[in-house]
């Protein structure tokens, strides 16, 4: 019972750490964070010191990775299409109030050069500004020492005539940029004004003052009287009169929203219908070209008059033996239109250069031969399997009849090895159907939808359509782009259910290239 | 069999279909192989590299060597390509023998243990495993994000947090893992228990060891998709010396900067150990992937 102790006294030591992590969590504003990492925490010490639950401890690491990094991210994907998250709707209400904070105006123009000086006390400034001309003359203004902190909170720092000189040198410019952070914070009180002083340059001192002030939940302009009303169901600033959304949005739930605009808008509408249809053909072709291709090179291989056959399988599963990355790119270089090798060749021997990369059909073609090329040998690796199980008495039996290798062909193989690829052939659609990493670094999506109102391709797949709105383009449109993915998730579901029910699973669909 | 005419005549146009084919499907393999032992990043003169043409500056770019510049100097490669290829190694090794570990208990728990709700878990596993990682991008750089805030070394642009990420990548493999449990009889562990063994027990000198081919064949294939990996990777490492090889290897060929020798010299020079890994193990993995249809 050593060890059970043991095991003991290192979960509770476990438990004290995350509980201490918790609260370091909650006390800098994560209370939930902490939370919930303290409940998971305690949870694993129960399932690893109880008696009982013998199948969580199996489970437990397992399906915990699987819920961080796939069940979480899909949830939240999805939270996100009904929400208006994107480059323009980035921040919190509260970031954004604090946005309109910053924006600062001058009320009067005069600008003061200043010096800043460390004080005697470590820590401390002094800020020394000279007095040129009018009321004060030849003054200095000095402020008592003090620290960035007090500069940047409360009440401005006073500058007064008689206050004693600081002893040391005034900082060097590159200290003063150094010391920008706190610097654009700080306000200074000017003698008889109640507008405070800021930084205004890396060596002036302004009158500023905020050009936004607060009423209640409005925003007023200092200058202009214009007023600005949040909006919650937008997500923005809006004009009171005109109601036009003034400076950057926060992020609000917007229901359908998303996913209404797929369907109605004509300037999405019609590019995400033409990406979906070449989706479906894309992944219906590959699969048929693959599949003709490795049932062709299967059926010859397995004719055991012919020799050589270990040599020629080796040969021939080499594409599928390279990490598909590197045969990606090396096809976008070979059939690069300018100076890539295939067009060289076809130059010298037809006279022609087709232009792979900005002709709509020719860069689908190309994609497609490159697939062709990536998938034939699992094809042909996984039909090889089945026509093993296929009994030599049925190929006796046709023989009889007088058969060639071509009735064999159809009336007896491929019956035969249909039914139980089938499934296979379902997952290596539901693989095509998202193969982003073919087309993104392959054609990149293009050549480009004209007249599209967001980034769209002629050769995007649905995948790297929504990968490119959400990271390629400046408007980073999340919110639509994770709709079209809940969409495209469903699409996939879809196809992995069928796959279920039609078989025990065909695993390996994922970590290979189907 | 009797070997008439036409068997003969079927066997020769075989065999010359076959050489035709698998020339047209292995020339793109000659050519950049051939690419990077030529001189400069265009096509200039032809495709095999004559006496003149003829460099190995690529190679020496891509081994981090200085490498002669336009103007008569030598520069060395600010980052070397060996860095990315064991950034990979690193990377994919790790994740592959987590993801192993992790499914392998798990593959344990469905097959040998009854439990509420084993059959729904096993089947949801597999369906929400299809929704793409690529579109879960957003939620993953946030989660990495959060994490970084708490425990910096987890965070983004650090190889533990992408291998971390990698982790949930599990269905498939406790699908196939517990397929090869399930065909494995269960009297060994029956006797085992009934001598008092515990279920951790029966596990540890019992399942694994029987289990090594498996194994074997679930590390392999982790590794070579993690090591093909591109939209998770690309996401998360920004520094150029902490991409993997897939992310270094895309840089290579922006329109801006088209390096296409200095390309080909990093495909070769990261493809052939991958496949020769891939071909050393082909019957394993061959038997990996035929067993889940042949069987029944």
């Amino acid at each position: 019972m050593v060890a059970r102790t043991f095991s003991r006294i290192l979960w509770a030591l476990l438990v004290a750490g995350a509980a201490l992590l918790a609260a370091r969590m909650a006390w800098a504003g994560a209370p939930l964070l902490g939370a919930a990492l303290f409940a998971a925490a305690a949870f694993a010490a129960w399932v690893y010191t109880t008696a009982r639950a013998h199948a969580p401890r199996y489970l437990l690491p397992g399906l915990a990775a699987f819920a961080v990094f796939v069940l979480m991210p899909l949830l939240y994907t999805v939270y996100i299409a009904f929400t208006n998250f994107s480059g323009e709707h980035l921040l919190s209400q509260d970031r954004v109030r604090a946005w309109f904070a910053q924006d600062l105006y001058a009320p009067r123009d005069d600008r003061f050069s200043f010096r800043l000086h460390p004080a005697a006390a470590p820590g401390q400034y002094q800020v020394v500004v000279p007095m040129g001309n009018g009321d004060l003359g030849n003054n200095l203004l000095i402020s008592r020492p003090f620290t960035p902190a007090e500069a940047a909170a409360g009440q401005p720092v006073v500058l007064a005539l008689n206050v004693a000189a600081p002893t040391a040198k005034p900082l060097p410019l590159r200290d003063v940029v150094a010391a920008r952070p706190w610097l654009n914070s700080a306000r200074f009180s000017f003698p008889g004004s109640p507008v405070p002083l800021r930084l205004v340059g890396l060596r002036a001192l302004g009158f500023r003052l905020p050009l936004w002030s607060e009423d209640d939940e409005k925003l007023v302009h200092a200058v202009t009287g214009q007023v600005l009303v949040p909006d919650p169901k937008r997500g923005n600033y809006v004009d009171e009169q005109t109601g036009a959304p003034v400076g950057p949005g926060w992020r609000v739930w917007v229901g359908t929203e998303n996913f209404r605009l797929i369907f109605r808008d004509p300037a999405i509408r019609a590019p995400f219908l033409k990406i979906f249809g070449w989706n479906v053909a894309f992944a219906f072709l590959s699969v048929a070209t693959t599949f003709a291709i490795g049932v062709a090179l299967a059926c010859l291989l397995q004719w055991k008059a012919l020799r050589g056959r270990a040599i020629y399988r080796t040969l021939l599963i080499l594409p599928y033996a390279i990490p598909a990355f590197i045969p990606i790119l090396v096809f976008k270089g070979l059939f690069n239109e300018g100076f890539g090798e295939i067009n060289q060749i076809l130059t010298a021997l037809f006279g022609i250069a087709p232009k792979w990369f900005t002709d709509p059909g020719l860069a689908r073609a190309m994609i497609l031969i490159v697939n062709a090329w990536l998938g034939y040998p699992y094809m042909m690796i996984i039909a090889s399997g089945m026509l093993q199980a296929v009994p030599d008495e049925l190929y006796e039996a046709t023989a009889i009849d007088g058969a060639g290798p071509w009735t064999n062909f159809w009336k007896v193989t491929l019956p035969q090895i249909f039914p139980p690829l089938f499934p296979l052939l379902i997952a290596s659609f539901a693989f095509n159907f998202n193969n982003f990493s073919l087309i993104y670094l392959l054609t990149g999506g293009k050549p480009d939808i004209i007249g599209s109102a967001t980034v769209a391709g002629t050769t995007d797949l649905l995948v790297s359509y929504v990968f490119r709105m959400a990271f390629k383009d400046s408007s980073a449109r999340f919110g639509f782009a994770s709709a079209v993915a809940t969409l495209l998730f469903f699409v996939v579901a879809l196809l992995a259910w069928q796959q279920l029910r039609f078989s025990r699973p065909a695993p390996a669909a994922k970590g290979g290239r189907p | 069999m009797i070997a008439g005419r036409a068997d003969r005549l079927r066997l020769v146009l075989a065999h010359a279909a076959l050489i035709a084919f698998i020339a047209l499907v292995t020339i793109p393999l000659f050519m950049v192989v051939s690419i990077s032992f030529r001189q400069g990043n265009f096509a200039v003169g032809g495709i095999l590299p004559t006496a003149e043409t003829f460099s190995l500056e690529h190679w020496r770019m891509v081994l981090g060597l200085p490498v002669p510049q336009a103007d008569g100097t030598w520069v060395a490669p600010s980052v070397s390509v060996l860095r990315w290829f064991w950034n990979s190694v690193k990377v994919s090794a790790t994740s592959a023998f987590l993801i192993l570990a992790l499914s392998s208990t798990c593959a344990y728990a469905f097959a040998r243990m009854r439990f509420r709700g084993r059959e729904r878990i096993l089947g949801g596993l597999l369906i929400l495993q299809m929704f793409p990682m690529v579109l879960a991008l957003i939620a993953i750089y946030s989660i990495l994000e959060a994490l970084g805030r708490w425990v910096p070394a987890l965070g983004l642009d650090t190889h533990p947090g992408l291998i971390l990420a990698y982790l949930g990548g599990i269905a498939t493999h406790v699908w196939m893992i517990k397929g090869y449990f399930d065909s494995l009889p269960v009297s060994l562990e029956e006797s085992a228990m009934i001598d008092g063994a515990t279920p951790w027990q029966t596990f540890r000198l019992i399942m694994l060891p029987t289990s090594l081919p498996i194994f074997a064949i679930v590390f392999i294939l982790a590794f070579i998709g993690l090591v093909g990996e591109y939209p998770l990777a690309s996401v998360v490492l920004q520094r150029t010396d902490q991409w993997t090889l897939a992310v270094g290897a895309n840089s290579f060929l922006y329109e801006q900067n088209y390096l296409w020798g200095d390309f080909a010299a990093t495909a070769v020079l990261s493809g052939v150990p991958i496949t020769l890994l891939f071909l050393a193990c082909q019957k394993l993995l061959v038997t990996g992937l035929t067993s889940g249809g042949v069987k029944e």
